[in-house]
């Protein structure tokens, strides 16, 4: 018995899978995070993995919340310890009274074990190597092994793992069966052998609703494929690849002409970046909606281009998967760091539009938004998506499309408009909306073509280095971007139960750690508005919030404060007034740390009013 | 500098082509480059071979990088979209282009230091994939624009007009489109319009990565400090590196000359080139036959010129990616929306 007692909870704990890469855990993994969603109990798994393909350490959490906590929780109740290599980390990082799963085939020196853990061994390799005689088997059956002994400690119900099985063999007998006798010989082992159910358990519940569990990377994709891109270039990056890869997937399903069988798209993996952003601009000033996926070295390389776009005035869409820099930095490892990369990437003066969904619902949605939005404003749009939202699975609302939807093209000349006589200037500004008329290629055989550079001309195209022409084509410019501002996605308030002079401002993936924070605060007597900015150009709500808070938090995840950095600079503010709150460690945000880091803040400025509900 | 636009003229006598168009039709603004540059050869060229066959200028989209080359598509089809891209990015944003609407003719113009030089990565890419286009590369040996460095395709132990001697071995671009799998691969001179307005048409009429490596010599070569007190004119140049130079106009270099004879071409600063025709009866259909041809002659010297390889079944792009015929750019939410209905199925496998 364990000198500690036990975790004892229900429907709300933390479980922590350390494997070695390229084991085959990641499916056993994903399944025992997908049946306790059967149970209709939230979960908020999380890949931990190292930029590496085979024999490193790797982990899977899954973070079993019947409140519904999306974020990271941090710390760990239960280990699957399965990796030697990590073993003494592993076994350290579990929290006092939690439990230690082991397999216990070779014994142990009771030295490796910790006094204040319950520890439970399964003779996993013994029971696989007396079951199988294939080496790849005895690997890959393992896996499902645990997880039937798993079920059994924290009390799952066995029918809904199989169910899942026979969902993902469906057709395939041999294998069905082969899984679903090994979740069985896992299973009947521990409630033969141990002490079943443990003090950690999963009870049916009602609290997944109709929500969907989704990767951020594939709902971008499937937004890309609702938004009608139909070109693709790409340079494989981690953690963006799975953009492309799954946008490939979506194509072949659902844009195949159904009487040619040929396809109403065209997917290009790129020589690198440069090629792949390139590809992108040429495209979208022939009139097709495309777009590129990538992380921070890409973006980097894409700058000159970005320019380009911005300057020529060409649409693009850029994903940008953000993985921890600077540099190579941790390719595999989170962070929200190329805020201000993006905002003015490029040389010279330039603005760039940027969109930050919370999670896959608003990944999908804003990736649809961007080909409007960049055909729009032809221009730039980052879709700002990061390791976190984008390469695990998050539970959230249903994706959803209004089929009257159409696509807004932007201001196109047509043949029509330039036969009727409209005058053309590629950089006239008709409507004060600094947003200019384009024609596509081949469009007219006498009226409306050009000549698109990136050198500096005049309202017609022409070029010119005259300093006034220049400078009214750069203040054109600037009154695009403050016509962007009422058309990205607007910031979203929520007020506290009380009237309060502080707020806190975060963005994208920090989104469900921030909403689990305000409890946490609210239980140690802080009170604090929300704002969640969903894009750049800043809404005027922005400012508005600012000036109705004495001091304003800005919660983020990378070292220098970026985002704070561009309110600053955009909004002309006392940067005093802005408090950053950064994690920048690569592993995501979690809602123990904005709350600590927010609560000892309001401490020390003794501004907490009277701590009534500290428990 | 601004523009200088054409007198909108025309001669009601004007020969007219199969469409009506006249040669006027194909022109563009006047050329800002250095009297005598080997690139106005070329653009007159592509002017010739457009006029002759009959393409309706609006439906060509003429797309470069950046450099004295790059700059020559604002001087044809002026009634043409044109693209000046990034140094050395045309490549990828003409394959973009394409892969957006098919239907039109895409024309390439390149320098040897775009090309060769920091786009010869894009260079190589878009020939393997196989891009239906046009790719001129106009190649003076230099960086013209910004004012007369080595480009890699600069002869090894050539010198720059300061005195310096080049130590690097030079990048054939020929070869190593051929080596890529071009699909139509020639080469030609500036100043040999009987010999390079029929190739640009063959190549226009190509489909898949046609490619042509025109000889082109620059003038800027001369502007050594003794010769730039004696000027005809000034040119400005335009480009962010800009530099005011003073240069020496000339007269164009031209040359005609017989298939199968080699042709000694003098350049603007006295070097001398050596230029061979290739015979009527070489086979352009045998790939490796052409690459051996071309190594066989540059081993003495020689620059094989005319169309050293062609297959006349190429496939393209699209046809790899096997898209649907009508072009990309037109197709609307009906077509590429996969509607309310498929995502309630899609939201329901990811419960
Ligand atoms: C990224 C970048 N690097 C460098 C330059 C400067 N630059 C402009 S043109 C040029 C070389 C052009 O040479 P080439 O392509 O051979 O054309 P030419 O002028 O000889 O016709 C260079 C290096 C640039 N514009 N952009
Ligand atoms: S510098 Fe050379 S390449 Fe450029 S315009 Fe003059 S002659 Fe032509």
């Amino acid at each position: 018995m364990p000198d500690k007692k036990p975790i004892s909870s229900v429907n709300d704990f933390v479980v922590r899978f350390a494997n070695v890469n390229g084991s085959g855990s990641a499916s056993a993994n994903e399944m025992f995070a997908r049946a306790i969603l059967r149970h209709g109990v939230p979960v908020s798994p999380r890949n931990i993995f190292p930029s590496n393909i085979q024999g490193l350490p790797t982990w899977y959490e899954v973070r079993v919340t019947e409140d519904g906590h999306l974020g990271a929780r941090g710390g760990v109740d239960m280990m699957v310890a399965m990796n030697p290599q990590t073993w003494d980390k592993d076994v350290a990082g579990i929290e006092p009274g939690g439990y230690l799963f082991y397999d216990s085939t070779k014994p142990m020196p009771s030295t490796k074990f910790r006094d204040d853990i319950t520890v439970i061994g399964v003779p996993l390799t013994a029971i696989t190597n007396s079951t199988y005689t294939d080496p790849r088997q005895r690997q890959l059956f393992k896996n499902i092994i645990y997880l039937g002994s798993l079920s059994a400690l924290l009390d799952m119900d066995p029918k809904l793992i199989e169910q899942l099985i026979g969902e993902q063999y469906k057709g395939k007998e041999k294998l069905l069966s082969s899984n679903v006798h090994a979740l069985h010989l896992g299973r009947d082992w521990a409630l033969q052998n141990l002490k079943c159910p443990i003090g950690l358990r999963v009870k049916k519940s009602d609290k997944v609703g109709d929500r969907i569990f989704i990767e951020g990377n594939s709902a971008a994709a499937l937004g890309a494929v609702y938004g009608g891109a139909t070109v693709c270039a790409w340079y494989p990056i981690t953690p963006s690849s799975s953009v492309a890869e799954a946008f490939t997937a979506h194509c072949k399903k659902y844009r195949h002409d159904p009487e040619t069988g040929k396809a109403k798209y065209a997917i290009v993996q790129g020589e690198d970046e440069l090629a792949s952003i390139g590809i992108v601009i040429g495209a979208s000033w022939n009139g097709a909606r495309a777009f590129t996926a990538t992380s921070g070295p890409g973006i980097s390389l894409m700058t000159e281009f970005i320019g380009l776009s911005y300057f020529a005035e060409i649409p693009a869409v850029i994903m940008n998967i953000q993985r921890a820099g600077p540099s190579t930095g941790m390719p595999t490892r989170t962070q929200q760091c190329d805020i201000i990369a993006c905002a003015y990437a490029s040389h010279g003066d330039t603005k760039h539009v940027l969109l930050f969904p919370e999670d896959p619902a608003e990944a999908f949605e804003f990736a649809a938004a961007a080909f409007d939005l960049a055909e729009r404003l032809q221009t730039t749009i980052f879709l700002m998506l990061d390791l976190d939202i984008g390469m695990n699975h998050r539970l959230c609302r249903p994706l959803k499309w209004d089929d009257a939807r159409q696509y807004d093209r932007g201001k196109v000349m047509t043949e029509e408009m330039l036969e009727e006589g409209r005058d053309f200037g590629r950089y006239l500004d008709v409507d004060g909306d600094g947003i200019p008329y384009r024609t596509y290629p081949g469009t007219h055989p006498t009226k409306g073509s050009y000549f698109t550079r990136g050198t500096s001309r005049d309202r017609y195209a022409r070029y010119s280095e005259e300093g006034p022409v220049y400078a009214d084509n750069m203040q054109r410019l600037v009154r695009k971007f403050e016509t962007a501002q009422d058309l990205v996605p607007r910031p979203l308030q929520a007020n506290a139960e009380r009237p309060t002079k502080y707020g806190v401002i975060y963005f994208g993936s920090t989104s469900p750690a921030m909403d689990e924070a305000i409890g946490l605060l609210e239980a140690r007597g802080h009170q604090l508005d929300r704002l969640r900015i969903r894009a750049f150009p800043f809404h005027s709500s922005v400012a508005s919030f600012l000036a109705e808070h004495d001091f304003v938090y800005v919660v983020e995840q990378n070292r220098d404060s970026q985002l704070r950095q561009l309110i600053v600079n955009e909004n002309g503010i006392d940067p005093v007034r802005l408090v950053p709150i950064v994690h920048y460690d690569g592993s995501p945000i979690t809602a123990r740390f904005i709350a600590k880091a927010i609560g000892d803040h309001q401490d020390h400025l003794k501004v907490t009013p009277l701590r009534k509900a500290v428990s | 500098m601004t523009y200088i636009a054409k007198p909108k003229f025309h001669h009601p006598g004007l020969k007219k082509n199969e469409l009506g168009y006249t040669h006027r039709d194909y022109e563009g603004k006047i050329s800002t480059l250095c009297a005598g540059c080997g690139h106005d050869s070329i653009t007159a060229s592509i002017i010739e071979a457009c006029y002759e066959l009959s393409i309706e200028p609006h439906r060509v989209a003429k797309i470069s990088g950046i450099g004295c080359s790059s700059k020559t598509p604002d001087y044809f089809l002026g009634n043409s979209h044109g693209f000046n891209s990034v140094h050395g990015r045309m490549p990828s944003v003409l394959t973009g282009a394409n892969l957006a609407n098919r239907d039109l003719i895409y024309l390439g113009v390149s320098g040897d230091g775009d090309s060769a030089s920091i786009g010869f990565g894009q260079f190589a890419h878009s020939i393997r994939r196989g891009v239906n286009m046009t790719y001129i590369v106009e190649n003076n040996g230099v960086y013209g624009l910004t004012k007369g460095q080595f480009s890699a395709t600069a002869d090894r132990g050539s010198k720059s007009k300061k005195g310096v001697t080049n130590t690097d071995n030079a990048i054939d671009l020929v070869a190593i489109a051929l080596q890529l799998g071009a699909t139509f691969v020639a080469r030609s001179f500036s100043g040999d319009k009987t010999q390079l307005v029929p190739l640009i048409a063959a190549a226009i009429r190509h489909k898949g990565a046609s490619f042509i490596d025109v000889i082109s010599p620059c003038i800027a070569f001369n502007n050594h400090a003794g010769s730039t007190k004696s000027f005809d004119y000034v040119r400005e140049h335009n480009d962010a590196v800009n530099r005011l130079d003073v240069l020496v106009g000339r007269d164009p270099i031209a040359v005609d000359y017989a298939p199968g004879t080699v042709q000694m071409v003098e350049q603007h600063d006295g070097s001398k080139i050596a230029l061979r025709k290739i015979d009527a009866d070489y086979d352009p259909h045998d790939r490796l036959g052409a690459q051996t041809f071309l190594a066989k002659h540059a081993a003495k010297g020689q620059i094989v010129t005319g169309l050293l390889y062609v297959d006349p079944d190429a496939e393209d792009l699209h046809e790899h990616l096997n898209t649907v015929e009508t072009p990309l750019n037109t197709l609307e939410a009906d077509a590429l929306c996969p509607g309310s209905a498929v995502l309630d199925k899609i939201n329901a496998s990811l419960r």
